[in-house]
């Protein structure tokens, strides 16, 4: 499939260098990194330090549970290390009162207004419970909240969030964890081009190429957890979502060409020489005739 | 009196504050919040907020998440 190409892709005119900055810009705020990394299923703390600070990531989430004295290190200790703005989620809410009131808990622990809205409609594939989703939402907007909604890779439903006030959407590539990837782009293209706030594939991100496909179809940002946290060598791995998010972002920006069923030379045939001791069987005489055919080769 | 603590029973002086409560099971209030029958006790009013018997609190803090 072609992704919808960029409104004004830098560069057309040659004024601008790509690496000029090229900022996502959430409720007025901008970050430099298109990659949010969440903090599940890190097998530890350092480990989860070092792949944070790879990835380059501004943003990263945090769950709210209940307080074990028993566990060692603090998950917000490291965060502050990495200098990263932490956004909350709702993960484990199965309904929106759940889910506004554990966002009213994180506002409360976190100090921030930002949220990333989960509700779960399903324990096996742990899609979105799409009806309580936009209720929760509309509640927690009217509450001044800023947020950031997983849902399906519905674009009604996506812009239906938009409408009652969400920052951004987060649509699914693939269900949570599954690293399946991108099981639907062309939906995440048509919701590209439905809805005005940034766009952020969220969860399935199996590999780089992953992510890099998302933001080739235009995504906004890729926010992927397990990918990295649970890959052989997770900082390795959040090394490589960083390229492929900003390898993905420059090539939707420059435009990708189109596909094509057959070759298009990008050597010109003007002016090819005939060397071929036999005229019929040179180079010249196929750009201007065609393939050789059997006849023209004087097989039997 | 007696309150659920996160799920568990715990005997408290029939006085006690939420902020007694955090100061007693966290390490810092930093991250913490508190819920007592499902609604948020804002950290502004832990030192205030006095428990009654059969009081449902949940306390919580930041955990690795998605």
């Amino acid at each position: 499939m072609e992704p919808a190409r960029p409104q004004a892709a830098r560069g057309t005119s040659g004024a601008h260098p790509p690496e000029l900055p090229d900022p996502l810009v959430i409720a007025g705020e901008p970050f430099n990194s298109r990659l949010i990394m969440g903090t599940g299923g890190a097998p530890g703390l350092d480990v989860l330090e070092d792949a944070l600070i790879a990835s380059g990531t501004e943003m990263t989430t945090v769950a709210l549970r209940r307080i074990d004295p028993e566990a060692p290190g603090s998950v917000l200790d490291v965060i502050e290390r990495t200098g990263a703005r932490v956004l909350p989620n709702t993960a484990g809410c199965f309904t929106a009162a759940e889910a506004v009131l554990t966002a009213k808990l994180a506002r409360d622990a976190f100090e921030t207004d930002w949220i990333k809205l989960e509700v779960i409609g399903d324990e096996d594939t742990l899609l979105p419970e799409v009806t309580d989703l936009v209720d929760a939402a509309e509640q927690l907007v009217d509450d001044g909240f800023v947020v950031l909604p997983y849902t399906t890779d519905d674009p009604v439903v996506a812009r239906r969030l938009e409408s009652v006030g969400c920052a951004a959407v987060m649509p699914l590539g693939s269900p949570i964890g599954s690293g399946s990837g991108i099981r639907n782009p062309y939906n995440l293209a048509i919701i590209r081009e439905l809805v005005r706030v940034p766009v952020i594939l969220d969860a399935g991100i199996g590999t780089a190429s992953d992510a890099a496909l998302a933001m080739e179809l235009g995504c906004d940002a890729v926010l992927l957890a397990t990918a990295v946290t649970r890959a052989l060598d997770p900082t390795r791995m959040a090394l490589a979502m960083k390229h492929a998010v900003e390898a993905g972002r420059l090539a939707h920006l420059a435009g990708r060409i189109p596909r094509r069923l057959y070759a298009q030379a990008s050597t010109t045939f003007d002016g090819l020489p005939a060397l071929s001791p036999d005229p019929l069987l040179s180079s010249a005489t196929y750009a201007c005739h065609g393939p050789l055919t059997k006849e023209r080769r004087g097989a039997p | 009196m007696r309150v659920m603590l996160n799920g568990l029973a715990a005997e408290l002086a029939d006085d006690a504050t939420v902020a007694e409560l955090v100061a007693r099971h966290a390490a810092s209030p930093k991250g913490v919040a508190v819920a007592v029958n499902a609604e948020v006790v804002p950290k502004s009013a832990w030192p205030q907020h006095h428990l009654a018997d059969g009081d449902r609190v949940e306390m919580l803090k930041a955990a690795q998440g998605g």
